[in-house]
């Protein structure tokens, strides 16, 4: 069942590390966020494919906004 | 001295350098990015000059932008804090190209110190000991299995152009060696360009002890005695000290001789500190130089009574140094804690925000260096540092106790910090009494 994965901190998407089917293990980073000058990955809650990449690289997200959506 | 400074660096330490600035009659100049237009270190300053937009590389990273607002503004000299550009030989040869003086080390000198292995071997060869590794950047396999066995294991993989921690891995036995040296050197691939990795020896529990020097370019160096550096999370600094406690004096003379043999050896010209690892047998092993300003100098400052900053003003400026070795004495004991926008009970993530209220501690012994105020914004795009807190004491123990006063008096509301963590580290019984090293936050000692 789809289930969104939410930023858990406000950052700039540093870098988009999936792609819509990718299969991918619970702890993989899906995107990694730059914040006060740490890069931290926002990872797969489970195994699973993902559906949807909602943000870009360079795009500012804020804590709770969805980044991504699993099938 | 010079009549104008700009100063190329924003938070606290910025407005440390313009505080000094003031202190020798030099009017001062800031750089901003949009981010930070309505910055405290902004309003410090007698002019400001925009310099782009809020990500650092096109703000206080852009080399061109800040000469420009220099010779725009009639500036003498720079300063460039920590960070950013401080340790950029480039920018130490753009400005003198610009006919600017470049308050800090000569171009020469940090480029030599920045390329580790070079480091490595320039101490080496000046007498400094270093740890057992190889000579020099290693890109087979088989030549990292030749070097681990002869350093012998556990032994650590760095990244030969890394820093601040990025890219390193321990390997506990030879079996793991071939996979963790296969991953170093994408991870330095990845984040520098450039995959080259050097072995060296691990230390399980070993202190961070470094030692401030002081060159005035007329040939004479002098070291202000030693740091204690051992609280660390992700390789990064939040409590420092000095003098560092418990060290057997014995020690600490090889450990300040070496210091001034070795920036003696590279010509070192204005403010620096070589850090170093010391074992429990009392053997030590240079880290690295940091061929500027620390962001610890306060403790430095507080317990021999002299002024880092106006040094580094008056060196830069031609004057000879106001101080001699044997006048160079440490009073007391002084700590450092570094309150980060950062959440302890998350891991230490970032936490940006608006500070909502700031009360910050003052009295006896008690100094405050603040990047912020009521109202400021924390923004995703810099450090995290908000402010240091530093308390001096006739004892260590005093210290600690102005210490724990203060952290308890300091409120920041807004974004979470570090002063509960920080709180936790000073009531521990072996901080107390002095039993520190470089592995304790990531063991969780100080875990709530």
């Amino acid at each position: 069942m789809p289930e969104e994965i939410k930023a858990h901190i406000t950052g700039i998407v540093f870098q988009v590390a999936a792609k819509p089917g990718d299969r991918l293990q619970a702890g993989d980073p899906v995107i990694v966020l730059e914040s006060m000058k740490m890069e931290i990955p926002v990872e797969m809650p489970r195994a699973g494919a993902v559906k949807e990449i909602r943000v870009r690289e360079g795009q500012t997200v804020q804590e709770g906004d969805t980044v991504a959506v699993l099938e | 001295m010079f009549r104008k400074v700009l100063v190329a660096n924003r938070g606290e330490i910025a407005r440390r350098i313009m505080r000094a600035c003031r202190h020798v009659g030099a009017a001062t100049v800031a750089v901003h990015s949009e981010a930070d237009a309505t910055a405290a270190h902004v309003a410090d300053a007698d002019e400001a000059v925009l310099i782009g937009p809020a990500p650092a590389r096109e703000s206080y990273l852009d080399i061109g932008a800040i000469i420009q607002a220099a010779r725009r503004t009639g500036a003498e000299a720079i300063h460039p804090g920590y960070g950013f550009l401080s340790e950029n030989w480039r920018f130490a040869e753009a400005c003198a190209s610009a006919g600017l003086t470049f308050i800090g080390p000569s171009a020469e000198a940090i480029r030599r110190m920045g390329d580790k292995p070079e480091a490595r071997r320039l101490m080496a060869a000046a007498g400094v000991p270093v740890l057992p590794g190889s000579p020099g950047p290693v890109s087979d396999i088989a030549e990292a299995a030749r070097l681990a066995e002869g350093v012998g294991f556990p032994v650590l993989l760095k990244a030969a152009a890394g820093g601040g921690g990025i890219g390193m891995a321990k390997v506990g036995e030879a079996g793991q060696l071939a996979a963790a040296f296969a991953a170093a050197r994408r991870r330095a691939e990845a984040a520098f360009g450039n995959g080259a990795v050097y072995v060296e020896r691990y230390l399980t529990t070993p202190r961070h002890i470094e030692v401030q020097v002081f060159g005035d370019g007329r040939g004479n160096v002098v070291h202000l005695h030693e740091r204690e550096c051992s609280i660390q999370r992700r390789h990064q600094k939040v409590i420092e000290e000095s003098p560092a406690p418990g060290l057997d004096p014995v020690v600490k003379g090889r450990l300040t001789a070496a210091a001034v043999k070795g920036a003696a050896a590279i010509g070192y010209v204005n403010a620096g500190t070589l850090e170093f690892l010391l074992d429990a047998d009392g053997s030590f092993y240079f880290l690295e130089m940091n061929t500027r300003l620390q962001v610890e100098h306060p403790v430095t400052e507080e317990v021999t009574g002299l002024d880092l900053v106006v040094a580094q003003l008056r060196v830069a400026a031609g004057e000879p140094l106001p101080w001699k070795q044997d006048t160079i004495a440490q009073r007391g004991a002084a700590i450092e804690c570094r309150v980060y926008a950062e959440d302890p009970a998350k891991n230490f993530l970032p936490s940006p925000g608006t500070i909502s209220r700031l009360e910050v501690p003052a009295g006896d012994g008690i100094r405050v260096e603040s990047g912020v105020v009521a109202g400021s914004a924390v923004t995703v795009h810099y450090d995290p540092l908000l402010l240091k807190l530093v308390a001096h004491g006739p004892s260590r123990a005093e210290a600690i106790a102005r210490m724990s006063e203060a952290l308890d008096r300091c409120v920041i509301d807004g974004v979470k910090t570090t002063i509960p963590f920080l709180r936790r580290v000073l009531a521990h019984p072996d901080y107390r009494r002095g039993a520190v090293h470089t592995q304790m936050v990531e063991q969780g000692a100080f875990n709530a």
